[in-house]
């Protein structure tokens, strides 16, 4: 796994947010019934964390498990990982119409920082991000792309979107944390 | 002359002067100024030409309504034309200049067209170019095109940057005037989430100007705590510098914030669009004072009242040394008022009503002004500016009792409630006959999803006239929006002022009211357009009744001020033309936005690299190092050749082909979509999505197969792998993937929710290679791993394993013809995945291709490529492609569709090959013809080509196209006429569409 490598290799930009992609991270697709029991364990068992809710992430000690939709959850793991959770939750959950695959290097991540990150997104999202808190997992589009975000702490909102359009993710999220373009709201 | 005044000027600091250039010419203004309020400081009263007659125009009014002062703004990269100087703050280095006019401002040769305004008269455009048509093209356009419009078109990029921002609030409050102010303080009071936007840079509006008390405080001490008490709250936002731009549906509003014009260069963003969610908007516009229509309304020095006052009181700016009012209302005589106070001259108030006995009359005589009543304005004397009015009766005709000597006119005419924003969503309107303006109707607001009102108005947008009216209005607007926006009931009261008695304004539409055709056409409705009282009329005589039409006739409001001014003396003077009431005739569309937004707001980020998402395979960055040429396919760039130094593209191209046909090439294939398909049910699914059989496909073995829409047309292809029991791999087209991902979503989540079936968009995930050609088995072995050996890993089938020490699903399938593997890894290990096949390829003359040389290998194959042998219409029977459209299966999205009589025409064009009979290349797109005419009189048709290529394998040229009867008609010549001018036409013979390696011997081994 030495030749992996993300989209954008950590690039980083700082303005009056610092903007960084966040390198190779592991991401699995589940899709299934999220009501089963079968599959709260195996989200349990592949990343520590609790079934979330309707627009909620839940975070345990191996990782994070957000909701995307009313049969989908997004497991963020380590990137080594996820080959192995995957096998692992598929044969957990053979007997269990499910899907479970491997998406993390279809996607890029990235971290905007500071007190700001909220507005930085809201130039760029028609999402309500004043109402985002540490928790939450919103999809939305950024300008023209779809993406989700969420946020690891006050002042870190944490992005994801398709690998192919990280540049533009990035020059998207670097443009919208310029000095200068401060709203102040 | 106009000048600056000695003292005075709320918004000013004297301290700290600022220059710019007007025309070249140097001149100073200070902080705080306009640039309007600037240039009447340097006298400057002449600021443009208008559009049509080239009129000399000066500045009329103090803020967005202006028509005249329109200037180009700024140089090279920031400048921009037909900006507005009453809405221009003042900075320091500011240049810009006057508009319309050749050799110049002073001297326009264009006033040829003033001279001439009697034969140029409302839809004299539309009389004249008529006929004949030639003369549009060779003398009307060039005419028009030279003498239209306003300022000069920008020639460089703009250099400033712009954005978004995205907002959601319980209750917007637009306008930040008294009224604005009161609305916010009750909602905000509520606890409800709050914006405030203000267009100016000033709080207040134009209460501090008008006078009076609020609780007791002059409204400047009222407005300084009022703001204390709003910025003390989390809950509420201010901003200024910024205009209420739309209101749209669902709540839905754009702010137009100006964050950087009066700071160019500081790096900041220029402008930002809020696009704003709020459950309730209010709207605190205002109101727009109305002009009067008398001879001469237009000549510089000719101001609204209001504004007037607002130079003398805001910016301590005189118009004029001599000021006569003109009026048919109460609120004028503040201007005399002020203008005195200001120990400025007022030869007279001239009141067309035929008595004037109010609070502020009486203050006016008591202050030694002479008010004439029943009195009019004849004529205004002068031309680049004003020298003195002639006055006459009101009742009368016009005769002239008396020349009064003045260098400014103060005229109103009554005051119109700003509706736009209120209107732009649906907002009806009602007539106020005492008023005599429309003002908004609250029993009929524009809607929401629920059918509950989402915009309240406020203030003196509601209609309210005095200052009592407005504040109580005000802040009954702002807690009604709270409370429907879901905030607490205040208690607390609102602000009051004093009610104030008035005496009733008395509608004047012309001045005087028997005037003549002479003074009607002198009469200026519309000063940018230069639409008279007279065009208005003569509309009317030749039939126009809507109001509609009788705008674009004449062109009434349709400048770049959408009639600010004009439309309500228009219509109201369309309404005595046709004889009926003014609601009877109803006003124009109010349109967002409120005044011009800039295209950089609207565009925001989405320029240069932001203009539209690139989408880049892993591999991409070592295309562009390669140099290859690339190509979009959908959003993605893909090379289409890798030429080298000193080659041509099309050198490159057969380079390549050859390349890969006789030793190895590799093709970067990430861009193939690539769906999973999971669950008990799949392969139900995979059997309706595809024409062919699914299901019974073998696990480890890959099929093509073909998708089609339900009526039938063949919409994508790819070659399907069964990876386990309940588990299929789709490959889609590039251009595809997204659209097949979200059709199988579709039947999924709304026709079929019922099958247990999952589908997953994995494109990304992996990155794939092609290596392609008869080295291509060496090289894999080369690397090791996985037995890819015939026996091992037959065509058409699939495998997990190592290729070196890269994880990989290898399918041994072939869009070349040639022995071709496609490999796919994780997208992070693509790039070092790539390099590896690059470096142990080398000897065994490895290349990389592009999407050309794909293509014309393809084509020697006769293989079909989606877009080109399909566009939409084209189905597969169409295509020879029957034997991938099962006929075991009783359903597949597009069966039904197939079995209609016109699918199953035995006319239908279909899929042959074409060789010219002198081995040249088809031009693309050609349509082959048979003798005698179609109904319409055009050649028959018989078939077209959709793919065209010279084959570097076959050294000549091939296509493949959709001709009638084609498979019955091999080796029959068809006529193919070029429309390049040589009017030949290109013989080539129907032949099949596999012009290489028919068995397959070469991919198979």
């Amino acid at each position: 796994m030495s030749n992996a490598v993300s989209a954008l290799q950590g690039a980083l930009y700082k303005g009056y947010c610092t903007v960084e992609e966040a390198g190779l991270v592991g991401m699995i697709t589940l899709r299934g019934d999220l009501s089963s029991d079968a599959i709260a364990k195996a989200v349990k068992a592949a990343t520590g964390a609790e079934m979330p809710g309707q627009g909620k992430i839940t975070e345990g000690a191996k990782g994070r498990a957000g909701w995307m939709s009313p049969d989908e959850l997004l497991l963020i793991v380590d990137h080594a990982a996820a080959p192995k959770v995957v096998e692992a939750a598929s044969k957990s959950l053979a007997d269990e119409h499910s899907l479970i695959v491997n998406v993390s290097d279809a996607r890029a991540v990235f971290r905007v920082k500071g007190a700001a990150c909220r507005e930085v997104i809201a130039k760029l999202s028609p999402a309500d991000t004043a109402v985002m808190q540490p928790g939450m997992l919103r999809r939305t589009r950024v300008a023209q792309i779809p993406a989700a975000f969420y946020l690891e702490d006050d002042q870190t909102a944490v992005l994801v979107c398709f690998r192919s359009v990280a540049q533009y993710a990035f020059d998207l999220l670097a443009d919208a944390a310029r000095d200068g373009g401060e709203v102040g709201v | 002359m106009s000048t600056r005044l000695a003292k005075g000027g709320r918004l000013i600091d004297r301290t700290k002067p600022k220059n710019f250039t007007f025309n070249g010419k140097r001149m100073k203004g200070y902080d705080g100024d306009t640039l309007a309020a600037a240039l009447l400081g340097e006298d400057q009263m002449l600021v443009g030409r208008s559009f049509k007659y080239h009129r000399p125009r000066g500045i009329v009014a103090s803020g967005a309504e202006e028509p005249n002062a329109l200037v180009n703004m700024g140089q090279g990269g920031r400048f921009e034309p037909n900006q507005r100087v009453t809405t221009t703050e003042l900075f320091d280095g500011l240049t810009c200049t006057s508009q319309n006019h050749w050799p110049s401002l002073e001297f326009d040769v264009g006033v040829v067209n003033n001279y001439a305004a009697r034969f140029l008269p409302a839809g004299f455009y539309y009389k004249t170019f008529m006929a004949p048509a030639p003369a549009w093209k060779h003398v009307f356009e060039p005419i028009i095109r030279k003498s239209a419009g306003l300022g000069k078109v920008p020639t460089e990029a703009d250099v400033d940057r712009y954005e978004h921002f995205y907002h959601h609030t319980d209750v917007l409050v637009i306008g930040g005037g008294v009224a604005g102010l009161a609305a916010a303080l009750a909602a905000g009071r509520s606890g409800a989430k709050v914006l405030v936007m203000e267009q100016t840079h000033h709080w207040g509006g134009r209460a501090p100007v008008d006078g009076g008390e609020i609780d007791g405080q002059t409204p400047d001490d009222w407005i300084t705590a009022t703001l204390a008490e709003l910025e003390g709250m989390d809950n509420v936002t201010l901003r200024t510098r910024m205009m209420g731009a739309g209101v749209y549906d669902h709540g839905y509003a754009l702010g137009y914030e100006r964050v950087a014009d009066h700071t160019p260069g500081d790096d900041r963003p220029r402008h930002r669009l809020w696009r704003i969610r709020a459950k309730q908007i209010v709207t605190a516009t205002g109101a727009i004072e109305r002009p009067l229509s008398f001879a001469g309304n237009d000549i510089p020095g000719v101001m609204l009242a209001s504004a007037v006052r607002d130079y003398a009181v805001n910016w301590g700016v005189s118009v004029g040394d001599r000021t006569v009012v003109v009026t048919n209302n109460d609120d004028a005589y503040r201007t005399a008022l002020v203008l005195k106070e200001a120990g400025l001259d007022v030869p007279v108030i001239l009141d067309a009503r035929d008595h004037s006995n109010g609070p502020l009359a009486e203050a006016a005589r008591a202050a030694g002004i002479r008010v004439e009543v029943g009195k009019a304005i004849a004529k205004v004397n002068g031309g680049k500016r004003v020298t003195g009015v002639s006055i006459c009766s009101q009742a009368g005709e016009g005769s002239a009792v008396e020349d009064i000597a003045c260098d400014a006119v103060a005229m109103s005419g009554g005051w119109s409630p700003v509706v736009h924003l209120w209107s732009h969503c649906g907002g009806k309107l009602i007539w106020d006959d005492k008023q005599s303006h429309f003002r908004p109707d609250p029993d009929r607001a524009p809607t929401g999803h629920d059918g509950q009102s989402f915009v309240v108005t406020a203030g003196a947008a509601s209609g309210a006239m005095s200052l009592a009216d407005v504040l109580s209005d005000a802040y009954a607007a702002g807690q009604q929006a709270a409370k429907a926006a879901g905030g607490k009931a205040v208690r607390k009261a609102g602000p009051k002022a004093d009610p104030e008695a008035t005496q009733p304004m008395a509608p004047v539409w012309i001045m005087p009211q028997g005037a003549g055709h002479q003074k009607r056409m002198k009469m200026w409705l519309d000063y940018q357009n230069d639409v008279k009282v007279s065009d208005v009329q003569l509309a009317a005589r030749e039939g126009y009744e809507s109001v509609e039409h009788t705008k674009r006739y004449t062109t009434l409001g349709m400048a770049t001020d959408q009639g600010k001014l004009s439309n309500i003396n228009g219509l109201a003077i369309l309404s005595d033309a046709l004889g009926q009431p003014i609601p009877a005739t109803g006003t124009t569309t109010f349109r967002p936005p409120y005044t011009p937004i800039s295209f950089g707001a609207i565009v925001g980020e989405a320029r240069h690299e932001l203009f539209q998402p690139i989408r880049r395979t892993p591999m991409h960055k070592w295309h562009e190092d390669a140099g290859a040429y690339m190509e979009p396919v959908g959003h993605w760039r893909r090379p289409y050749c890798y030429a080298k130094p000193g080659e041509t593209n099309e050198q490159a191209v057969h380079r390549e082909v050859l390349n890969t046909r006789e030793k190895l090439g590799l093709l970067d294939a990430s861009t193939l979509g690539k769906l999973i398909v999971k669950g008990p049910d799949a392969g139900k699914f995979m059997d309706m999505m595809y024409t062919n059989m699914m299901s019974n496909l073998a696990v480890g073995k890959c099929r093509y197969g073909l998708m089609c829409s339900e009526n039938g047309f063949l919409s994508d292809d790819g070659v399907v792998a069964r990876i386990d029991e309940d588990t299929w791999l789709c490959h889609t087209t590039s251009g595809g993937a997204d659209h097949i991902y979200a059709w199988m979503e579709e039947w999924l989540q709304t026709e079929w929710w019922d099958w247990k079936v999952y589908v997953a968009n994995v494109t990304e995930q992996l990155a794939q290679v092609a290596v392609v050609g008869p080295n291509a088995r060496k090289l894999l072995e080369k690397l090791g791993g996985m037995d890819v050996s015939k026996d091992a890993l037959a065509f058409m089938q699939w495998k997990d394993g190592k290729i070196g020490e890269f994880d990989a699903r290898v399918y041994r399938i072939s869009f070349s013809g040639e022995l071709s593997y496609e490999i796919a890894v994780p997208a992070s290990q693509g790039r070092a995945f790539w390099d590896k096949l690059l470096e142990a390829g080398e000897e065994f003359g490895v290349m990389p291709y592009g999407t050309e040389c794909l293509h014309i290998m393809r084509a020697e194959k006769g293989f079909i490529m989606i877009g080109d042998e399909t566009d939409g219409t084209v189905i597969p029977q169409d295509l020879g492609l029957n034997w991938a459209i099962s006929k075991k299966k009783e359903d597949f999205l597009g069966k039904r569709a197939q079995q209609r009589s016109h699918m199953s025409d035995p006319d239908r064009w279909k899929l042959v090959g074409l060789e010219t009979l002198d081995g040249s290349v088809l031009p693309d797109g050609a349509y082959a013809v048979e003798d005698g005419e179609n109904q319409y009189g055009h050649r028959n048709m018989i078939g077209r080509v959709t793919s065209t290529y010279y084959s570097p394998t076959l050294k000549k040229g091939i296509a493949m196209g959709l001709v009638k009867h084609g498979p019955d008609r091999m080796g029959d010549v068809l006529s193919f006429p070029t429309v390049d001018g040589s009017n030949t036409e290109i013989k080539a013979r129907i032949c099949d569409p596999v012009f290489f390696d028919k068995d397959g011997e070469k991919q198979n081994v």
